[in-house]
């Protein structure tokens, strides 16, 4: 069962990985890149890192993906003319796309798992503690710093976007509840007795 | 045999299928019931001109991106409360007071987002 749920979410998200490179339309490339992200979330459900495959799903497909498709959608480029010099790249795209296969394939081949970490891999597995409370128990006192310069990234993140971004427009009003409730009636309204025959001056 | 976990998220799964199964069975029998008569004049302009199919993508205001970027910092803020929340038992007043720190660090960058008035629309 197991086995066939695992080969269904890597057979999907393989296929969907390539749709995103291979798409015509980059909106759809986008949607193709959430589904990706989402069979990756089932993956790390397969092994048990049940956290880690909810934050994948509520933050990258919630909103790094939704970026994504704003950044896609604001930029106001001609991706048929992006294409255009596919065959013109194609050699050294090919070669760059080659080397790194050969040395993933060198790294796959050389990988050694050393015989003694497959059991304090077990002997973690066994504790019985799921692994966001696993995670809670460490990040937040053992990794204190590391957490508060994550605090302090989100910080720097926050103020820089507003800096970055933040215009006020000059020709749009609006509404100033004080100025509104402190106006009084002799700043507003004038009586002024109309001689009969002269008209109003103002 | 199935184990403990795909047990437990069977559920999910079955949610799944099914989802699909009547995603796909709505485009499916929608594309083989209905009559289709194909006609050029079905995609020309209609009377006020504007080409019924067309880019969607145009330049919009950077203001939805602001929106955008100050909402996936706070859903990462979410992120962290969720396994402080399950083990706060184990860790005691030291947790407590470590997430008080990092929301007071977000308060302050909330505070300075309002007064800046990067949450108001115009």
């Amino acid at each position: 069962m197991t086995e066939i749920v695992f080969y269904l979410f890597a057979t999907i998200l393989i296929l969907s990985a390539g749709m995103v490179v291979a798409s015509r339309n980059p909106v759809h490339a986008v949607l193709y890149l959430v589904l990706a992200f989402f069979n990756a979330a089932g993956l790390f459900l397969l092994i048990g890192a049940e956290f880690v495959a909810f934050i994948l799903v509520i933050v990258y497909v919630g909103a790094v993906a939704v970026l994504f498709l704003f950044v896609v959608m604001m930029l106001d480029i001609n991706f048929v003319d992006l294409r255009s010099g596919f065959s013109r790249y194609l050699p050294i795209g090919g070669a760059v796309g080659a080397v790194l296969l050969a040395q993933l394939v060198m790294l796959g081949l050389a990988w050694k798992t050393d015989p003694q970490l497959l059991s304090v891999v077990q002997a973690a597995g066994a504790d019985a503690v799921d692994n966001t409370r696993a995670i809670g128990r460490l990040l937040y006192t053992d990794y204190f710093y590391a957490f508060q310069v994550s605090g302090l990234v989100l910080l720097v993140a926050m103020i820089g976007a507003i800096c970055l971004t933040l215009r006020h427009r000059k020709d749009v009003r609006r509404q100033n509840v004080d100025q509104q409730l402190s106006r009084e009636i002799a700043d507003v309204i004038t009586v002024v007795k109309v001689e009969s025959g002269k008209g109003v001056q103002l | 045999m199935i184990s403990g976990l795909v047990a437990d998220y069977l559920p999910i799964l079955l949610f799944l299928g099914i989802a699909a199964f009547v995603s796909v069975a709505a485009v499916a029998l929608s594309f083989i019931l209905a009559k289709q008569k194909p006609d050029s004049e079905k995609l020309s302009a209609y009377e006020c001109g504007f080409p019924a199919f067309d880019d969607a993508r145009a330049k919009f205001d950077v203001r939805f991106y602001l929106v955008a970027i100050l909402f996936i910092i706070f859903d990462l803020e979410i992120a962290f409360l969720f396994p402080w929340a399950v083990a706060l038992g184990d860790i005691g007043w030291a947790g407590f007071a470590s997430m008080m720190l990092f929301l007071g660090v977000l308060t302050v960058g909330f505070i300075y987002e309002w007064k800046k008035g990067a949450l108001e629309w115009e």
